[in-house]
C-alpha cells in the first residue's frame, strides 16, 4: 500500500473523529431555523464536550466499576466501529470479509455497557430506559443485519468496503427497487439507533418519555463527555453507511470526493433535522411497530434480490 | 489410546471408591474428586498429545450379541473429548467445594459415583464404534445424570423434574434403538465402520426415515424444540456443577450423535438441511424468548441452552444444505461454526452455571427479583458472570463472537449463492440468528444487570460473599478461557476444523478457510485495538479527574431524597416490553388484586408465563393417550384365574395363527 493510499485510508477516521459532533450541531441548527430561531453555533456539541471534559464527576453511591466502565468501553467500541466504515476516498482501515457482523456487534457492545451502567444506578427511571433500549434493539439489530446483507447480496461482497461506494453504484441499475427500500430502512434505523425523533427525543428531559437520555442521567463530567462523543460518532457511522449507498460514485480526484462525501453527510444531517422539526415523537407502543415495519422492509428488499 | 483407557479406569475407580467409603464423607469426596480430576487430566493430556496421529482405534471382543468393545478416537471424537474432560475437570473441582458445605456432605459417596460414571460414560459415547456399546454407554449416561438431577430428592419439584427427565431420555433412546436396529438390519452388522462404508448403498427413502429417527432421538438429548421440555426442568434441579456439565457437555452428546449418524447416511437431500435448520431456528427463538421471562437464574440458563443448541443446529443445517447443493464454502462455514459454538457454549455456559450456583449458595435464592447489588458483595463471581454474559451475547472481544461470526458468514454465503426458493432457507437462518442474538443480549442484560448491579432487593442478598477459593478459581479459569478464545480463536479452530471435516463426510477441505484465517489473524488484532482503546480512555479519564472534585451522591431520582431498593426496576418489568412484543408466543397469566377504596390496604400483582409446549402440546397428547389406554382398564380386575385364562386364550390364538400361516405355502 502506497503512502498516498494509506493517507486516503486514514482520512475517513480522522474526518469522523474531528467532524462527528458537528453533525449534531447541524441538526440542531436545522431545527432552530425551522422553528424561526437563530440557533446555537454549529460547533456547540464540541463546546459542550470540551466543557464536560474540564469538570469533575458526581457518581451515585449505588454504583460500581461497571458504571464507570460503561462510557469508556462504549466509546472504545464505537471508535473501533468507525475504523470499519469506508468513506468515499477508499476502503476502511480495518476492512475484512464479514466486517459488517463485527460492526453490528460492536454497536451491540456499546449498547450492552450503556444499559449495564444505567442498571447500576438502581434508579427506576434508568431501569425503564434500559428496558426500552433492550426491547427496541431486539428489532433494530436484525433490521440492520438484514439491510446490510441485502447489500452483500447485491454487490457480491462480504465487506463493507467492497459493497459501499462504486460497487453499490453497479448494483443500483440491477436492483434499484431493493436498494431504494434499503435506503428507507437504513434511514429509519439511523433515527432509531441514534435516539432521534420520532423514536426517541434527544432534547427532552422528561424521564418518562425518553430512552437514551434517561439511561445516562447519572453520568457527569468526562464520562458524560465520552458518552456525548460516542453518540456523535455512532451517528456518523450510520450517516456514512447511508452516504456510501446513496452517492455510489467517485470523481477520481481526492478533493472532489471529499467535498462530495461531506456534502452528502451534511445533507443527511439536514434531513434528520427536517424530520425532527416536522414530526412529533411516536407513542412508545408504536415504536415496535415502526421497527418491525423496517425489519419487514429490509427482509423484503433481500427477497427481491433472491428472485 | 491406552492413556484414554487409563483415564476411564481412574474415573471408574474414583467413583466406586467414593461409594465404598460413603460412610466417611471426607474420604468419599477425596476419592471421588481425586479420581475425577486425575482421570480428566490424563484424558485431556492423552487426547491432546495424540491429535497429530488420529484416528486411534482399539478393539476387544465382548460376549454380548452383536457387541464388541470397539473404540476409536478420530478428530470429531477428540474435539468432544477435550471439551468434556476440560469442563468436567473444572466442574469436579468446583463441586468438591460446593458439596462440602451444608447438608450435601452426607451423600458424597453416591454423588461422586454418579458424577464420575457420567463423565466416563460420555467419553465412552464419543469413542464407541459399535451400536450395542454405544447404547449401553448412552444409557449409563442417562441414568447417572438422572441420579444427579434427583440429588435433592426431598423437594417435590426436583422429583417431578427427575421423572420428566427419565421419561424424555428413554423416549429418545427408543428412537435410537429403532435407528440402530434399522441400520444393523440393513447392513447385517452393528459396527459403525461398516455402516460408514456402507453409507452410499442405503436407499434414499429409508435414509430419510433413518434421518428422522436420529433427529428425534438425538434431538431429545440435545434439547431441540419441541423435544426440549425436560431440559428447563432437569438442569435447574441438579447441583450447579452438574448443571454446568449437563448443559455444557451432556446435551452436546445429542449433537455428536447427529453428526456421527450423518457419516452413515450418505449424501443428504435438501430437506434434511431444511428440517435441521427449521428445528434450529425454532429452538433458538423459543429458547431465548422463554429465557427472557424466567425468574429463576438457573432456569433462565437452561432455556438459554435450548437457544444455543438451536444455534448449533442452524449451523449444521446450513452445512447440510451446502452439501446438498454442492457449496463447499457453506459446508465448511456451517459445520465449523456449529462445532466452534459447541466449544464456546461449554465455556460460557459453564461459567454462568457455576456463577449461578455461587449466587444461589451465598444469597440463598435464585430468584432474580430478590437479588441485586451482588457485584459489591461478590466481586469475583460478579465479574465472571459479566464476562460470561458478554461472551454468550457474542460481544467482542469474547469467544462467543467467533462461533456466531462463522454462522453469520454461513448464512450470508447461503443467501449469496443460492437462487430462488432455496435462498429463503439461509435468509430464515439469518433472521433467526439476528433476532435470537438481539434477544439474548436483552436476556443477559436482564440477568447480569438485575442480579449484580443496583441495590439489593431483599435482605437475603446482603450477607453474600465470594465463595471458597476452589470455586472462585474454576470460575476465573472459565472466564479467562472465554476471553482467551475470543482473542485467539485460532486455538480452538485448530481442533474444530478437522472435526468439521469428519462430520461433513470429508467434504470440507482440510486446512484453514479464508474466513477462519481472518478469525485467526485480523479479527484478534481488532480486538487488541479495542482493548487498547479501553485502557487508553480509562487512563485518560483517570488523569482528567486526578485533581478534580469527585463526589458521591444519591442516585438522581428527580430530586426525590428517599429512594429504596424496592423502587428499582424489577426483572419482570425489564422483560415486559419484549414479552408484549412476542405476546403470541409468550402468553401470560395475570393474578391481580386491584387496590380498592380510598385507602387501599392490600393490592398485589403477579404474572406467570404459560408453558405452551407442556400445556398445549404434551399435556393434551399424553392425556389423550392415557384416556385411551384407560378404556382397557376393565381387563384389570385382580382375579388370577382370569389372567391365566388370558394367557391360555393368547397361546391358542398364536398357535392357530402359526398353524394357518404354515399351511399357506403348501
Amino acid at each position: 500500500m502506497s503512502a498516498v493510499s494509506t493517507a486516503q485510508t486514514l482520512i475517513g477516521p480522522l474526518l469522523a473523529l474531528s467532524l462527528a459532533p458537528l453533525a449534531g450541531g447541524l441538526i440542531a441548527r436545522t431545527k432552530s431555523i425551522a422553528a424561526g430561531r437563530k440557533g446555537a453555533p454549529l460547533s456547540q456539541p464540541w463546546l459542550d464536550i470540551g466543557k464536560l471534559l474540564r469538570k469533575g464527576e458526581v457518581t451515585s453511591n449505588a454504583t460500581t466499576w461497571v458504571f464507570r466502565a460503561g462510557p469508556v468501553v462504549g466509546l472504545a467500541a464505537v471508535l473501533t466501529a468507525v475504523a470499519l466504515v469506508p468513506w468515499m476516498g477508499g476502503p476502511a482501515p480495518l476492512a475484512f470479509p464479514g466486517d459488517l457482523v463485527l460492526l453490528a456487534l460492536l454497536l451491540a457492545l456499546m449498547r450492552f455497557v450503556t444499559v449495564l451502567a444505567a442498571l447500576d444506578t438502581g434508579s427506576s427511571f434508568e431501569g425503564m430506559g434500559a428496558s426500552r433500549e433492550a426491547a427496541f434493539s431486539v428489532l433494530a439489530e436484525p433490521a440492520l443485519l438484514l439491510s446490510l446483507s441485502t447489500l452483500a447480496r447485491g454487490t457480491g461482497a462480504w465487506s463493507l468496503s467492497d459493497m459501499l461506494g462504486p460497487p453499490a453504484g453497479q448494483a443500483w441499475p440491477v436492483m434499484g427497487p431493493a436498494l431504494g427500500l434499503l435506503v428507507v430502512s437504513l434511514f429509519v434505523l439511523l433515527l432509531s439507533e441514534n435516539s432521534r425523533i420520532p423514536i426517541d427525543d434527544p432534547n427532552t428531559h422528561l424521564e418518562l418519555t425518553m430512552i437514551h437520555e434517561v439511561m445516562v442521567l447519572d453520568h457527569s463530567g468526562p464520562s458524560l463527555a465520552f458518552i456525548e462523543y460516542a453518540a456523535a460518532l455512532k451517528l456518523w457511522v450510520f450517516q456514512a453507511l447511508l452516504v456510501g449507498l446513496v452517492l455510489p460514485f467517485r470523481t477520481g480526484s481526492l478533493a472532489a470526493d471529499l467535498v462530495l462525501f461531506l456534502a452528502g453527510m451534511a445533507a443527511v444531517s439536514v434531513a434528520v433535522g427536517v424530520v425532527e422539526s416536522s414530526m412529533a415523537r411516536l407513542q412508545l407502543p408504536r415504536v415496535p411497530q415502526l421497527l418491525l415495519g423496517v425489519t419487514v422492509l429490509a427482509g423484503f428488499s433481500l427477497i427481491l434480490t433472491l428472485r | 489410546m491406552d492413556a484414554v483407557l487409563v483415564a476411564l479406569l481412574l474415573l471408574a475407580a474414583g467413583g466406586v471408591g467414593a461409594l465404598a467409603a460413603s460412610s466417611r464423607p471426607r474420604l468419599a469426596a477425596g476419592l471421588g474428586v481425586g479420581g475425577c480430576v486425575a482421570g480428566c487430566i490424563v484424558g485431556l493430556l492423552a487426547t491432546a498429545s495424540s491429535l497429530e496421529d488420529l484416528p486411534l482405534a482399539w478393539r476387544r471382543p465382548w460376549r454380548v450379541p452383536y457387541g464388541e468393545i470397539a473404540l476409536e478416537v478420530d478428530s470429531l471424537s477428540a474435539l468432544f473429548l477435550l471439551v468434556l474432560f476440560g469442563l468436567c475437570l473444572l466442574a469436579a473441582i468446583y463441586g468438591a467445594a460446593y458439596l462440602a458445605q451444608g447438608g450435601a456432605r452426607r451423600r458424597q459417596g453416591p454423588v461422586w459415583l454418579f458424577f464420575n460414571l457420567l463423565v466416563a460414560s460420555m467419553a465412552l459415547v464419543v469413542m464407541a464404534r459399535n451400536a450395542v456399546l454405544f447404547l449401553v454407554a448412552w444409557e449409563v449416561m442417562a441414568l447417572s445424570s438422572f441420579f444427579l438431577v434427583t440429588f435433592e430428592d426431598d423437594t417435590s419439584s426436583v422429583r417431578e423434574a427427575g421423572r420428566l427427565y427419565l421419561i424424555a431420555t428413554h423416549a429418545g433412546t427408543a428412537f435410537l434403538i429403532a435407528l440402530f436396529m434399522a441400520l444393523a438390519a440393513g447392513t447385517g452388522s452393528a459396527d459403525f465402520d461398516y455402516w460408514r462404508d456402507a453409507a452410499t448403498r442405503a436407499a434414499p427413502a429409508s435414509a430419510g426415515l433413518l434421518f428422522l429417527l436420529a433427529l428425534v432421538g438425538f434431538g431429545t438429548k440435545a434439547g431441540l424444540v419441541p423435544f426440549h421440555v425436560w431440559l428447563p426442568e432437569a438442569h435447574p434441579a441438579a447441583p450447579s456443577h452438574v448443571s454446568a456439565v449437563m448443559s455444557g457437555v451432556m446435551i452436546k452428546m445429542g449433537i455428536y450423535g447427529l453428526l456421527r449418524t450423518f457419516t452413515f447416511l450418505g449424501a443428504p437431500p435438501p430437506w434434511w438441511g431444511a428440517a435441521l435448520l427449521g428445528l434450529g431456528i425454532a429452538s433458538a427463538m423459543v429458547g431465548v424468548l422463554f429465557a427472557l421471562v424466567q425468574e429463576d437464574i438457573k432456569r433462565l440458563l437452561a432455556y438459554s441452552s435450548v437457544e444455543n443448541v438451536g444455534l448449533i443446529a442452524i449451523g449444521l443445517g446450513l452445512g447440510m444444505i451446502g452439501r446438498s447443493y454442492q457449496l463447499p464454502a457453506l459446508v465448511a462455514l456451517g459445520f465449523t461454526g456449529a462445532l466452534l459454538h459447541v466449544v464456546n457454549h461449554a465455556l460460557f455456559k459453564g461459567v454462568l452455571f457455576l456463577g449461578a450456583g455461587a449466587i444461589a449458595h451465598e444469597a440463598g435464592t435464585r430468584q432474580i427479583d430478590r437479588l441485586g447489588g451482588l457485584l459489591r458483595k461478590m466481586p469475583i463471581t460478579g465479574a465472571c458472570i459479566l464476562a460470561g454474559s458478554a461472551a454468550i451475547t457474542a460481544l467482542p472481544p469474547f469467544n462467543g463472537f467467533a462461533g456466531e461470526f462463522l454462522l453469520y458468514l454461513a448464512s450470508f454465503g447461503g443467501v449469496m449463492s443460492l437462487q430462488g426458493a432455496p435462498g429463503l432457507l439461509p435468509l430464515a437462518a439469518l433472521v433467526g440468528l439476528a433476532l435470537s442474538g438481539a434477544l439474548a443480549g436483552a436476556c443477559f442484560l436482564r440477568l447480569s444487570g438485575l442480579t449484580l448491579l443496583g441495590l439489593p432487593r431483599a435482605a437475603v442478598a446482603q450477607t453474600a460473599r465470594d465463595p471458597a477459593a476452589a470455586m472462585r478459581l474454576t470460575m476465573v479459569v472459565l472466564a479467562a478461557l472465554c476471553l482467551l478464545f475470543g482473542l485467539a480463536p485460532g486455538l480452538p479452530l485448530r481442533i474444530v476444523e478437522p472435526a468439521a471435516a469428519v462430520a461433513s463426510g470429508g467434504v470440507t477441505p482440510h486446512g484453514p478457510l479464508e474466513a477462519s484465517a481472518d478469525l485467526a489473524g485480523r479479527i484478534p488484532r481488532i480486538f487488541v485495538l479495542l482493548i487498547a482503546l479501553v485502557a487508553l480512555l480509562a487512563w485518560w479519564r483517570r488523569r482528567l479527574l486526578s485533581h478534580r472534585d469527585r463526589s458521591v451522591a444519591l442516585t438522581w431520582d428527580c430530586g426525590y431524597e428517599q429512594p429504596t431498593p424496592r423502587m428499582q426496576y424489577t426483572a419482570s418489568s425489564f422483560g415486559e416490553p419484549i414479552r408484549e412484543m412476542f405476546a403470541m408466543l409468550l402468553p401470560a397469566r395475570r393474578h391481580v388484586v386491584a387496590p380498592e377504596g380510598y385507602f387501599p390496604s392490600r393490592a398485589s400483582f403477579r404474572s406467570e408465563v404459560v408453558r405452551p409446549f407442556q400445556e398445549r402440546l404434551y399435556g393434551p397428547a399424553f392425556g389423550a393417550v392415557s384416556r385411551w389406554i384407560s378404556r382397557l382398564r376393565w381387563l384389570h380386575h385382580g382375579r388370577v384365574q382370569l389372567y391365566v385364562l388370558y394367557i391360555v386364550v393368547t397361546l391358542i390364538l398364536m398357535l392357530s395363527w402359526f398353524l394357518v400361516s404354515q399351511k399357506v405355502p403348501r
